[in-house]
């Protein structure tokens, strides 16, 4: 897998068209790991000419200034602005909501000025721009649910560009009750993620996966690493899993072209 | 003698407005015990927001037959004001209907008030039983019991009564009966006082139409013990309210300071204090929020505009799932600290330390239960923001006191040791690139 670092291209004297920041999940989680390593299959395919940090990339601070913690988030902030700024960098893509939200947000004001995208919303253009093409393959027909992220979202008004995506599957989009602005949340942002939930009377992830669970769909997609482990979590806690998938919109679009 | 009634009106007005002003006094300078926040910018497009949020009530029919009902409400309340006009005039100059040289425009005028006040009389009924009858839940959280749940049913009463004043009026009123323009509605209930002598009528006329005046002065007073003053604060709350992205959160320019200064390698650690910044009497600023006084003044007339319609709790992910957080009760716990603040220095000529704070009311399940995914935000139909007072809260509680949720500690000294939220060495970051 070809997945060269912003200081080997530096080295060559090459300064890429795009970094791919890929966030901490995508970087550590297994299941996340998997969506990364389908958005890198589909740059490579449309040779785009991309880099990651790699070892130079850290945690946007994101779960820390959700849980209140401003100072971890501004030194971690400040960290990778100066590490991309070194670099010169001026797109980023990133296939989680969380980082997309506080880079092209919160990172401006302490310097970090960048074009950034969301991975859906770059594939969108990629498609706009013929570097790509997207067919459904074994998806073709399937009822697809999309989860909006709260982060790309009511966060950041991006409603279309994933269900365009999707759509492009050849494949029967439905939506649940609540989405788009009124989507709801899974349950992981704001730093949820990494604790235990307060009492309650049921898990939010639980509410959100009866929520799809409603209108049948064959695959529940997703267009975040938190979402993607909360629904997928839920569909278990339902005993689902053979019947439902769940699946980051990148992955959908590589496992129809087996990539 | 012959005056006595209006002076008598004149009395009440002023009363009535004067009282309303030292209530409206006492609202500015509670607002500005909030810290400062520039909201000066793109006018243009604050201006767009209130004309259609507030003037326009478009977040209103996000739910259509609550939203419709409420412009029906909203637009008589405004239209039938303009006959407040007429009642000022004739109450201090003795004159009756002095408006009604204006002949058919008149009673084109009086129609629309008419139907306009019968439709805003059938709709806060069909409110009444939405609250009372089928019982939707957002109106029986928790929060809504006692004055909250009586407020709102005391303002449904009100708005009954001042409509049936106003029939009654014109019903009663022979002369404008006889005139036959405008009576559209109160025609059919004049047959109602068919045997009633001309002297009766007069008086259930002018009981009618003193009771009116009276009961919106009263109504108008009653707004800022209430959780009714949305209807004047929906304006400035709309045109004050955030204009970025839901999901950016401000960044603290102290944080900003202190994070640069140890990031300088020039900075001496052990460098004096600089004199001329070296002030006694203040104190360093606070992380966050431990009380009214931390929260900016937008935040703080968020809280007075708040008239507590529950759809930012009946949109919260924790909140449906039985958690204890619920989004109104955080923006009215904020308002009620804000008063007791304010009763205090109305008492006291200026603040005196009370140890109560937020935190008295609002407890750590609270904020902690919250996923900050702004559906509260999004569906406020006034566009108030009970996320950033979350946020502010839990800054002040890891900032200032060390106690954020134990899990939540682990999360943050990853981060801080290994550059991620897990335990991971940063030096792994990209093993998955060779990993099947």
């Amino acid at each position: 897998m070809n997945v060269p670092t912003m200081a080997e291209l530096t080295a060559q004297g090459i300064q890429p068209e795009v970094l791919f920041w890929v966030g901490c999940a995508g970087s550590f989680d297994d299941r996340a790991k998997k969506i990364t390593k389908a958005f890198v299959k589909i740059l490579n395919k449309a040779e785009v000419n991309f880099a990651v940090l790699g070892t130079e990339e850290g945690c946007t601070g994101d779960p820390a200034k959700r849980a209140g913690n401003e100072f971890l988030f501004q030194m971690q902030a400040m960290t990778n602005i100066e590490v991309m700024n070194a670099y010169e960098i001026k797109k980023v893509v990133t296939a989680c909501p969380h980082c997309f939200n506080t880079i092209k947000n919160e990172y401006p004001q302490l310097g970090g000025k960048y074009e950034v995208m969301h991975h859906t919303q770059f594939l969108k253009s990629l498609l706009d721009e013929g570097k790509i093409s997207i067919e459904g393959g074994s998806y073709k027909g399937k009822r697809i649910t999309f989860h909006d992220p709260c982060y790309l979202g009511r966060a950041n008004c991006v409603y279309e560009a994933p269900r365009e995506l999707i759509r492009k599957l050849e494949v029967e989009l439905v939506e649940m009750k609540r989405c788009k602005s009124n989507g709801l949340c899974c349950g992981a942002g704001g730093a949820q993620m990494f604790k235990e939930p307060e009492k309650g009377t049921k898990d939010i992830n639980v509410e959100r996966t009866e929520e799809a669970l409603e209108i049948k769909p064959d695959i529940i997609a997703t267009g975040c690493p938190f979402c993607n482990t909360m629904m997928t979590d839920g569909i278990k806690s339902k005993e689902k899993e053979n019947d439902i998938e769940v699946l980051d919109i990148v992955e959908l679009i590589a496992n129809a072209q087996d990539l | 003698m012959q005056y006595l009634p209006n002076i008598l009106f004149a009395i009440l007005l002023i009363i009535g407005i004067g009282f309303f002003a030292k209530n409206v006094k006492k609202l500015v300078r509670n607002i500005k015990l909030g810290k400062a926040v520039d909201r000066t910018d793109n006018a243009s497009l604050r201006l767009k927001n209130m004309m259609n949020i507030a003037l326009g009530q478009s977040k209103m029919v996000r739910r259509p037959i609550a939203g419709i009902l409420h412009i029906i409400v909203y637009v008589g309340f405004i239209i039938i004001n303009i006959e407040v006009l007429e009642i000022i005039i004739d109450g201090l100059f003795g004159t009756h209907r002095v408006l009604s040289f204006l002949g058919g425009f008149y009673g084109l005028l009086i129609g629309i008030f008419e139907i306009l006040a019968l439709l805003v009389l059938i709709s806060v009924i069909i409110f009444w039983i939405r609250r009372m009858v089928i019982r939707i839940p957002r109106f029986w959280n928790k929060e809504m019991k006692g004055f909250p749940k009586n407020d709102a049913l005391y303002i449904l009463y009100f708005e009954m009564i001042l409509m049936t004043l106003f029939l009654t009026m014109n019903a009663a009123d022979t002369g404008f009966q006889q005139a036959n323009s405008g009576n559209v509605i109160s025609q059919f209930i004049a047959p109602l006082f068919s045997g009633f002598n001309p002297e009766t009528l007069h008086v259930i006329e002018r009981t009618s139409w003193w009771l009116h005046i009276a009961g919106i002065l009263v109504f108008l007073n009653y707004l800022y013990y209430s959780k009714h003053l949305h209807i004047l604060l929906a304006f400035p709350n709309t045109y004050y309210a955030n204009l970025n992205p839901l999901g950016e959160f401000n960044n603290l320019q102290s944080v900003t300071d202190e994070v640069k200064m140890m990031l300088d390698p020039n900075v001496d650690p052990f460098a004096a204090p600089d004199e001329s910044e070296v002030n006694d009497d203040s104190m360093p600023e606070k992380f966050g929020a431990e009380d009214v006084f931390d929260l900016n003044w937008v935040q703080l007339l968020n809280a007075y505009t708040c008239t507590e319609c529950g759809r930012c709790t009946s949109v919260c992910p924790a909140n449906i799932t039985g958690k204890e957080l619920s989004p109104r009760a955080i923006m009215m716990k904020t308002r009620d600290r804000l008063e007791e603040v304010g009763k205090n220095i109305d008492t006291n000529g200026k603040f005196k330390l009370d140890d109560k704070s937020l935190f008295t009311t609002i407890s750590d399940e609270e904020i902690w239960a919250c996923t900050s995914c702004n559906a509260c935000v999004e569906e406020c139909p006034v566009n108030i923001d009970p996320l950033s007072i979350i946020i502010d809260m839990r800054r002040f509680k890891v900032m200032e006191k060390s106690a954020a949720p134990q899990e939540l500690n682990v999360m943050m000294t990853n981060i801080e040791n290994n550059a991620a939220p897990w335990q991971y060495n940063q030096l792994d970051r990209l093993n998955w690139k060779d990993e099947n």
